[in-house]
């Protein structure tokens, strides 16, 4: 019963969240509710046994990668958007398909799935030790290949945003 | 009720991954609409560890785990493009970084 | 339901000594750098300036708390909550002790008790970032926008050696709970020296490890010589120059809480949390030993006292600290309570003790400027930290644990 209401309650401010990024005119305000997403889909893979993953969610995704863009945001002082008028087809055709095809899919899902599986809390769970197993045995190579993107990533970044010396 | 079903969890992945493409879709900031690309990376990330949790193994985590470094990788050289766009155009808004259209 | 109204007691009690222990560390900063630079520090307040605490939360509660103009109202307030709340979190995940049974009630003295508790701690502390770079965004101040950025640079480029030098005992101990790398520790080399994670074979930690983790926690918490964002005389106070009253000792008390929770984590991993140096016989004196010289040399120091004052509070600290050496003593007869008290005694020691080593420094160094602390932290501690871990991880392989 308990790990129905943390899910519905985290699943909410997931949603909620999520809105506000598409709907907010500052970035930052779409910066910080994209941390608030990152924060409860943490406390739903800890629902789900990842504890592993919600670490790394915490640590790298909303401890990293959002500082990495809030730092962007903060340092080209990037104003409000301009609000553009939306067009007519967007306001009367978007919202009403957009749930509607939620609503199919959602259907869809709750069928494909048979009943019956149930996520409950302590039934599985996967720390470090397995992942680390996993990551190191099954899936070296890559392992290896994601290190070397990120060493391409790094070097990248710093020779695009680097100041020029003349 | 023991738990959660596990439809619950896909529908809000579904859910993401829709507002995700419909942010990017119809905003015109460049860092909002590359939010909105890493919201669809979440809902898919949860998609992989709710999976590995049906079937009780470890392999959706470490999707898992390699979305997250690709998706490091990619802000990082995505941040430092869109940081080179604005030093030349001095604008945030991708409708007017379009003087290669026809 | 006897969980539940366990972990609410342990909640209050935590709560509240640890806001007490944050009043009081300030208090002891303030002594401890007038003493280093000769003179007297908080005095008159108290005997000896010991309601100098209460004094300072009472005026940041009664000033004016002004909000400047066209600030970002919602970030505004949101950056001092952040930062306070997330500082107060980490503390849920750290022993204090090992298991008691109270009125038939066995606990462990740890608000809760997580598998991956190292990186939950982790975790927490990059989060902790966005306090500080909201705060400096959103004071609308150019001084404040620079001074957060620089800080929150700095706080994460900092946090990439201390994970690679938290790995490193991790690895001997092989676990992320904090209970099991306190019960890794446990034990005694050659039957006299304390397993600690700095003494361990395969890789004594202490030549490299925790030199490192130190420097790099200084450096997380913002303190000197790192402290060039919230310097008072560089940046005008940094990124929380335009915050007053309340919102302001909420960034205090998140820098001093940022400093227990570094240190009580540095204990953990690198100091063997709450076991003694040699065994447990001998150890039992040593707390006996300390607060009877320490009360004796404050009676010696009231018979004379330098001011007219002190002629009244010295022999009562004597006798307070006598007071101490004797219920240390009378414990010995509850062993129940013994173990609980020696365990907390050590404990709290450590931390005291590298709480003093912060404090000392914050009265001795000069700052780094800001590049050279870039530079320190890229081309210097990332290096140092990879090698630590290479070589702890080549050591433990050639030298398994059996």
């Amino acid at each position: 019963m308990w790990s129905a209401i943390i899910f519905l309650v985290f699943a909410f401010v997931a949603v909620v969240a999520a809105i506000n990024l598409v709907v907010q005119t500052h970035p930052i305000s779409s910066a910080l509710s994209l941390i608030g997403v990152m924060g409860s889909l943490a406390v739903l893979y800890l629902l789900l046994g990842a504890e592993f993953i919600a670490a790394a969610q915490l640590v790298v995704y909303a401890g990293a990668i959002m500082v990495l863009f809030v730092f962007v945001i903060m340092l080209l002082n990037a104003g409000a958007e301009n609000a553009k008028p939306i067009g007519s087809r967007a306001k009367y055709f978007g919202l009403p398909l957009l749930i509607a095809f939620l609503g199919i899919m959602s259907f869809v899902v709750q069928a494909v799935i048979p009943g019956g599986n149930n996520v409950v809390f302590g039934e599985y769970h996967a720390g470090p030790r397995d992942v680390g197993k996993a990551l190191f045995t099954d899936y070296l190579l890559p392992f290896e290949v994601v290190s070397v993107l990120i060493l391409i990533a790094i070097i990248g970044a710093i020779v695009l945003a680097r100041k020029e010396i003349d | 009720m023991n738990g959660v079903p596990l439809s619950w969890y896909l529908i809000l992945s579904t859910v993401l991954f829709a507002l995700g493409i419909a942010g990017f879709l119809y905003r015109r900031n460049i860092i909002t609409m590359f939010m909105s690309i890493e919201l669809m990376l979440n809902a898919v990330n949860l998609t992989f560890v709710a999976f590995s949790y049906k079937l009780r193994q470890v392999d959706g985590h470490i999707f898992t785990f390699f979305v997250m470094v690709v998706a490091a990788a990619e802000a990082a050289v995505g941040l430092a493009i869109i940081l080179t766009v604005f030093k030349n155009r001095q604008t945030l808004e991708i409708d007017e970084v379009s003087s290669m259209k026809y | 339901m006897n969980f539940l109204i366990v972990s609410l007691i342990k909640a209050g009690v935590v709560a509240f000594v640890l806001m007490t222990t944050l009043a009081y560390l300030q208090w002891i900063e303030r002594k401890v750098i007038a003493h280093i630079q000769l003179r007297v520090g908080p005095y008159r307040v108290g005997p000896h300036g010991l309601l100098q605490p209460l004094a300072d939360v009472i005026k940041l509660i009664t000033k004016e708390g002004f909000i400047p103009s066209h600030v970002n109202l919602f970030f505004y307030m949101l950056a001092p909550f952040l930062a306070v709340t997330l500082s107060l979190i980490s503390i849920s995940v750290i022993p204090f002790g090992p298991e008691i049974e109270v009125a038939g009630v066995k606990t462990w003295l740890q608000l809760t008790d997580l598998n991956i508790g190292v990186l939950f701690v982790l975790g927490i502390s990059s989060v902790g970032v966005y306090g500080v770079a909201l705060a400096g965004w959103a004071s609308n101040n150019k001084y404040s926008l620079l001074g957060g950025l620089r800080s929150s640079a700095q706080m994460i480029s900092y946090e990439l050696p201390l994970a690679l030098t938290v790995a490193a005992p991790l690895l001997m101990l092989n676990t992320l709970s904090f209970r099991e790398i306190v019960n890794g520790q446990a034990g005694y080399l050659g039957g006299w020296l304390a397993r600690w994670t700095i003494f361990q074979l395969p890789f004594p930690q202490i030549f490299l490890g925790f030199p490192l983790f130190l420097i790099c926690s200084f450096a997380e918490t913002n303190r000197v010589p790192f402290d060039l964002p919230e310097a008072e005389n560089e940046l005008v106070a940094g990124f929380h120059t335009e915050y007053s009253s309340m919102k302001f000792a909420s960034f205090f008390m998140a820098e001093y809480a940022n400093m227990v929770t570094v240190t009580c984590v540095a204990t953990l991993l690198f100091l063997g949390g709450w076991t003694p140096p040699f065994p447990a016989p001998y150890s039992n004196v040593i707390p006996i030993v300390l607060f009877a010289i320490g009360g004796l040399a404050a009676l010696y120091a009231g018979i004379n006292p330098a001011r007219p004052k002190d002629r009244f509070t010295l022999p009562v600290a004597g006798l307070v600290f006598l007071g101490l050496a004797a219920a240390f003593a009378a414990s010995h007869l509850v062993p129940a309570l013994e173990t609980v008290l020696m365990a907390l005694f050590w404990f709290c020691g450590k931390v005291l003790a590298l709480l003093f080593l912060f404090i000392w420094i914050r009265g001795t160094l000069p700052r780094f400027r800001y590049d050279q602390l870039m530079r320190f932290a890229w081309t210097f501690m990332f290096p140092m930290a990879m090698l630590n871990l290479l070589v702890t991880s080549i050591m433990v392989a050639l030298f398994p644990k059996p």
